[in-house]
């Protein structure tokens, strides 16, 4: 008990102190799932919203496939991009392994389902007479689609949100692919796996700290924009 | 050629007709409302004359020209309308967003759309509500902001779908004035409506619209004093419509026989015919004695059921046949009419319409 007392008054100190490794850690877990997360939503929202607007045979089954994949496990996404990029596998060739780009695209893949499914649903969320509206007033199929898509803006960026929060806090992918190196992969929770098996719980307590932190931020933002 | 011409259009959704054979033309500039029921097929055809949904059978010409032709043929065409959907739809942006939108997506941008859309605020009388999210308006004032929107792009067609049915008394009648306005003599205006009374005070032509089927076309005059079927005669507040056969007509005065008693009227139809005579309630009128004047019709008979109906009384009279009469509350308070008592009910042979029962 005096032990966790102790690591958590040194945790705070850490953080407090702005310590440089906690600092570099928390940065470049911030970065690179904020990258993952924006460039899936670049893919993600346009295709999302086509799956939404055109019929097209199987459609329901394809939405359900999506639905599926949202609580994939990390491990089996990160087995996944491991046999893609190691050495021998077809994109080996590129020495991406072990790099903050494969955690980047990783995550891109593990957050892909979530942002599709919910934009889908967000979508469908808009009220017919939305779409009819737009195009009674002599909007395109086009600008149909833009007058919906803005309706759903809060339904998609807490999307957005949702997939943030489960690329920060994953940790299956980030270890396979990214394999925890001090200063150039390490993350928030690939460094609090390792601290925490190597005995130093102020460490981790630190960066669990942080990392509950952003979840409770996470948490906030998607409330208020819920409320709208 | 009419502006809007209809033919044999029909709809048919899921194994169920909502609309049959629609026939109908409307000119440039008019205003022209389809009165009907609820669920009589009205939102269905303003959505087809829109050109958002296709029909099932049956075309619509635009201005001389078919519109069942290519997705963008179909949206230049729709760009020369405008539709106000019943349900007040406001886009989740500012008032002024709302209103510009429909001048945006036709390429409008700069001064001249910020004149215009300024313009329409005053007009509508939501120019202080401009940078409010028009998803905070009342029901009322979002209608104003529907039809401001739609009236922006000044559409050679305005379509308007129950405009004031979800609105009340003061917001309906200013919505009912902005329609008046848009009726400039330019712009044609199709509406549809379940208020017989706003449909005679805004259209120049009404179509009756029942079952799927349009039953009579006709000046608002028309359709409430000469109505052609029961529907029609029922649907616009005859209320009373009595079952006859025609004994005798002599220069177009026919007498028919409703239950044994004659009622004399003015019609084309011979003896022997089946008709039904149709009178209004507000056309007949009770007295305590009988009274020799002009009118042909006067019968005897006893009160049913007195109500009051706002300034007026509704008197159910059993003579043989029931008849409704409609006379001022005061009247009847003053003739003492109850329930019970001894009338006299009269109107003129020209108070009667005479319609040829269907077979």
């Amino acid at each position: 008990m005096e032990e966790l007392w102790y690591g958590l008054v040194r945790a705070v100190q850490l953080i407090v102190s702005l310590d440089p490794e906690v600092m570099e850690i928390t940065g470049r877990s911030l970065s690179i799932s904020v990258t993952s997360t924006l460039l899936s939503a670049l893919f993600c929202l346009p295709l999302g919203s086509v799956i939404h607007f055109y019929r097209f045979p199987a459609r329901r089954m394809v939405i359900s496939l999506i639905q599926t994949f949202y609580s994939v496990p990390t491990v089996v996404v990160g087995l996944l991009v491991f046999v893609l990029f190691s050495r021998a596998g077809p994109l080996g060739e590129m020495g991406l392994l072990f790099t903050p780009t494969v955690m980047i695209i990783g995550q891109m893949l593990l957050i892909a389902p979530v942002l599709l499914g919910l934009t889908i649903s967000g979508l469908s969320g808009v009220d017919r007479a939305i779409a009819d509206t737009a195009r009674s007033l002599g909007a395109s199929a086009f600008q149909t689609a833009v007058a919906v898509i803005r309706e759903a803006r809060f339904a998609v960026m807490a999307a957005l949100i949702m997939a943030f929060g489960r690329a920060i806090s994953e940790v299956g992918l980030a270890i396979m692919v990214g394999g925890n190196i001090r200063g150039f992969t390490r993350v928030l929770t690939t460094a609090i796996s390792l601290e925490t098996s190597k005995g130093d719980i102020e460490l981790s307590l630190a960066l669990g700290i942080i990392l509950v932190a952003i979840a409770l931020i996470i948490n906030l933002a998607l409330n208020r924009i819920q409320q709208r | 050629m009419a502006f809007i011409e209809i033919v044999n259009l029909g709809r048919t959704v899921g194994g169920r007709d909502i609309l049959k054979s629609i026939n109908l033309k409307v000119e440039r500039g008019e205003v022209f409302a389809l009165i009907g029921p609820t669920g009589a097929g009205k939102t269905t055809l303003l959505r087809l004359i829109d050109l958002l949904d296709a029909p099932t059978s049956g075309k619509i010409l635009f201005d001389g020209a078919d519109t069942a032709t290519s997705t963008q043929e179909r949206l230049k065409v729709r760009r020369r309308m405008a539709f106000v959907l019943q349900k007040p739809v406001v886009f989740n942006a500012t008032v002024y967003e709302n209103i510009a939108c429909g001048l945006k997506w036709r390429g409008l941008g700069g001064h001249e759309l910020q004149r215009k859309v300024d313009n329409l605020l005053d007009m509508v009388g939501l120019a202080e509500y401009r940078r409010r999210n028009a998803r905070t308006l009342s029901g009322g004032e979002a209608q104003r902001v529907a039809i401001a929107r739609a009236i922006a792009v000044a559409p050679e067609v305005l379509l308007l779908d129950e405009p004031t049915a979800n609105l009340d008394p003061v917001s309906a009648s200013r919505v009912q004035e902005l329609i008046a306005r848009a009726g400039d003599g330019k712009t044609t205006i199709i509406m549809s409506t379940h208020d017989m009374a706003q449909g005679q005070r805004l259209a120049g032509r009404i179509g009756v619209l029942v079952g799927g089927e349009l039953l009579q076309v006709g000046s608002s005059r028309d359709i409430f004093t000469l109505p052609r079927s029961r529907e029609v005669a029922e649907f616009v507040g005859v209320e009373n419509i009595l079952n006859g056969v025609v004994v005798m007509n002599e220069e177009r005065v026919v007498t028919v026989d409703v239950g044994g008693k004659m009622v004399e009227a003015i019609s084309d139809y011979g003896k022997g015919e089946a008709v039904l005579t149709c009178v209004r309630p507000e056309d007949i009128t009770l007295s305590l004695a009988r009274v020799s004047s002009s009118a042909r019709n006067s019968f005897a008979g006893e009160i049913v059921r007195v109500v009051a109906v706002g300034p007026l009384a509704r008197v159910e009279i059993d003579c043989g046949f029931a008849l409704v009469s409609l006379v001022t509350k005061r009247s009847a308070e003053e003739m003492g009419l109850a329930k019970g008592r001894q009338v006299y009910a009269t109107f003129k042979a020209t108070g009667v319409h005479v319609i040829k029962k269907d077979a």
